[in-house]
């Protein structure tokens, strides 16, 4: 005989760790950017092959990750979430894995070299926008916390002031870029054009990083306003 | 009557198979529906849940179950266009039982979240309407009966809600929850106690005092409740004091050792919810039997009779022997944890919805303790307490109201004309 568990069946699978873990698997790929960044500022074409395999395989984790994830979250769930902001905070922090693929794929592929002189900035300009890109995981991390307590109190507060945070890291970086793009403009006339364009196109992109970074903040403090 | 002298204890042994088989089927299906909550929640081992099922369904249905029973025995049929017919009476009644029990059987075996409730409130409309007349239904009642199915979840939600916010206020954005918890929790196991001390105290046991002679007020139950609300709240504290931090698990979560202390709470709340099932549920499969046991004994309907204890003891029984034989496998399925339910949130549903319960078992409307439960449990989710609730459910759950009624009346109808043909 099969009996009825049906009632208990009211209880869907929370969307709130594989969200945390879809985001800390995220992040890992940006983290490997830096020392991909290192590899290649080192004209080390092969260790940056293997960092960038690296990075793809997380990028399809994540990916399938954020597929079960859409699959588990049905219309007929009702959550102390809105379904929309959270699909919308799901897709960015993909983005970010995406974006991470992106910078080292696009930089493998031309065996880009960056001019000596902004080394320094490079480096100190990836690792902030990974920061950023930590702060938000940071964020995400206290779901569970906030879901305790109803999102409502001190932890609110809590996680207001870490977002907050990560909107200072975000600025940061983007002063960075500028500072970098400036020093650019600098140089470009003694360099490879096409190799400029592409250089100019990684720097946006790294800096599209902490943006979305940012962004998955935007999308938890949605998440917390209503 | 000489059906009943030729026939009497062949009916009266009928009634006591088909009100264990219905008690049976409360046992095996219901009972893990009410306590499921703290299984699920991890604040008890099956063991330990089928244990305080036993005792505290028992003590509901022995302790505040009269006046549910005495609803479904009598109040929903009017006796007077009876009168001149007990047998209908007694054909009806066992026909009520053997459909509601037959249809709990086949839902249960189809997975289906039916109620006892519904089930044996349709098959006595049913059989009362169609197979005696629908004069014989005491339509204002049964309305009464259905609005309270509608609004009990409602309430039960409510309660609920107010429960979890109170919690979120009181204990859980407090600087240190934990301490907190300990402080305030024995309030709400006052409560628990109070409540289920009041509602036996003015319902349950008036027939006892009358017996006995002893009249007690309002004010005075009032006092006696609030008394065993303390020993209940002293008790929780002697618990309370026992649950140490877990620095471990408070590293993953910050509220890892806070719902260990409500953990204890909701010891107490699968308590009420288990007397609250057995004072409500009971009655769906003792009612009729007692209604069968008075008419054949005196011959007559609505004779002023005392329900035999040995009835109600029956009803403990075969919920006994239902959760023995088959509620421990049910349990064992919900057993694996639900973990988007945590005791803080099982905690305020199952307190919400066994009160609602009780209050309505000492007002004598059989409601459906799992859409009871139900309607609390999405009382928490409106308080934005739950990660995930799966709405489709209560859809089926609404199907299964739609179906219920009408399927219990089809086959009590079946059976009536069954029995009918066969004695008379």
């Amino acid at each position: 005989m099969v009996f009825s568990k049906t009632i208990f069946n009211l209880f869907g699978k929370s969307p709130i760790s594989p969200l945390q873990a879809h985001m800390t698997l995220v992040v890992a790929c940006a983290e490997r950017l830096q020392e991909f960044l290192n590899a290649a500022i080192a004209n080390d074409w092969e260790l940056s092959s293997e960092i960038f395999d690296k990075i793809s395989k997380k990028e399809d984790k994540a990916d399938e990750m954020k597929r079960q994830l859409r699959l588990q979250l049905p219309k007929s769930l009702f959550m102390p979430l809105d379904r929309g902001d959270l699909l919308d905070l799901l897709s960015l922090q993909d983005r970010i894995a995406n974006r991470s693929k992106d910078i080292a794929g696009l930089m493998l592929g031309r065996k880009m070299s960056i001019p000596e002189p902004l080394h320094q900035q490079m480096i100190e300009f990836v690792s902030s926008s990974i920061e950023a890109g930590r702060q938000a995981l940071k964020a995400i991390n206290e779901l569970d916390e906030l879901l305790e307590v109803g999102f409502s109190g001190k932890e609110v507060d809590f996680v207001e002031k870490m977002i907050g945070e990560l909107d200072q890291l975000e600025d940061k970086t983007d002063l960075l870029e500028q500072e970098i793009r400036l020093k650019l403009f600098g140089l470009e006339q003694d360099l490879p054009p096409i190799d400029m364009m592409f250089l100019y196109q990684v720097i946006d992109m790294i800096g599209e990083l902490a943006d979305l970074a940012e962004g998955v903040g935007g999308r938890l403090q949605l998440l917390l306003a209503r | 009557m000489t059906i009943f002298a030729e026939y009497g204890q062949i009916l009266i042994i009928l009634a006591c198979l088909f009100g264990l088989f219905m008690a049976w089927g409360v046992g095996a299906n219901d009972v893990a529906n009410a306590m499921g909550t703290s299984v699920g929640a991890g604040a008890l081992t099956i063991k330990q849940a089928i244990l305080i099922a036993m005792v505290f369904e028992f003590a509901g249905a022995y302790l505040a179950g009269g006046e549910v029973t005495s609803t479904i025995r009598k109040g929903i049929i009017d006796p007077a266009v009876l009168a001149g017919a007990p047998e209908l009476l007694v054909y009806g009644m066992l026909s009520a039982l053997l459909a509601a029990g037959t249809w709990l059987l086949i839902a249960s075996m189809m997975g289906w979240p039916v109620s006892t409730t519904h089930s044996i409130v349709g098959a006595i409309v049913g059989f009362a309407a169609v197979g005696i007349s629908p004069d014989a239904v005491h339509w204002g009642k049964v309305g009464k009966i259905v609005a309270s199915w509608v609004v009990s979840p409602v309430l039960a939600g409510t309660i609920a809600y107010m429960l979890f916010s109170s919690v979120q206020k009181l204990i859980l954005t407090q600087d240190d929850p934990f301490k907190r918890a300990k402080k305030i929790i024995p309030f709400y196991m006052f409560a628990v106690g109070f409540l289920i001390a009041m509602v036996t105290m003015l319902k349950g046991l008036k027939h006892v005092f009358k017996d006995t002679g002893v009249a007690m007020s309002f004010g005075e139950c009032a006092m006696m409740a609030a008394g065993v609300g303390i020993v209940v709240a002293i008790i929780g504290s002697v618990l309370l004091n026992r649950v140490k931090r877990d620095e471990e698990a408070e590293h993953y979560n910050r509220f890892a050792s806070v719902e260990k202390v409500f953990a204890v709470l909701m010891i107490f709340t699968a308590c009420a919810m288990a007397f609250a099932h057995g004072s409500n549920d009971v009655a769906n499969a003792v009612g009729p039997l007692a209604a069968v046991v008075s008419v054949v004994k005196s011959g007559a309907v609505g004779a002023k009779s005392m329900m035999p204890s040995w009835i109600l003891l029956l009803g403990g029984v075969g919920i006994m022997l239902g959760l023995a034989t088959y509620g421990f496998k049910v349990m064992g399925t919900i057993g694996r944890k639900i973990t988007e339910l945590t005791p803080s949130r099982g905690f305020a549903a199952e307190l919400g919805a066994a009160a609602t319960v009780v209050l309505a078992s000492g007002i004598g409307l059989p409601i459906s303790t799992t859409h009871t439960l139900v309607g609390a449990v999405l009382g928490v989710g409106l308080a934005r307490g739950i990660a995930a609730l799966n709405m489709r459910v209560i859809g089926t759950i609404f199907m299964s109201w739609l179906i219920t009624l009408p399927a219990g009346a089809g086959l009590a109808i079946v059976f009536f004309f069954f029995f009918k043909g066969i004695f008379s």
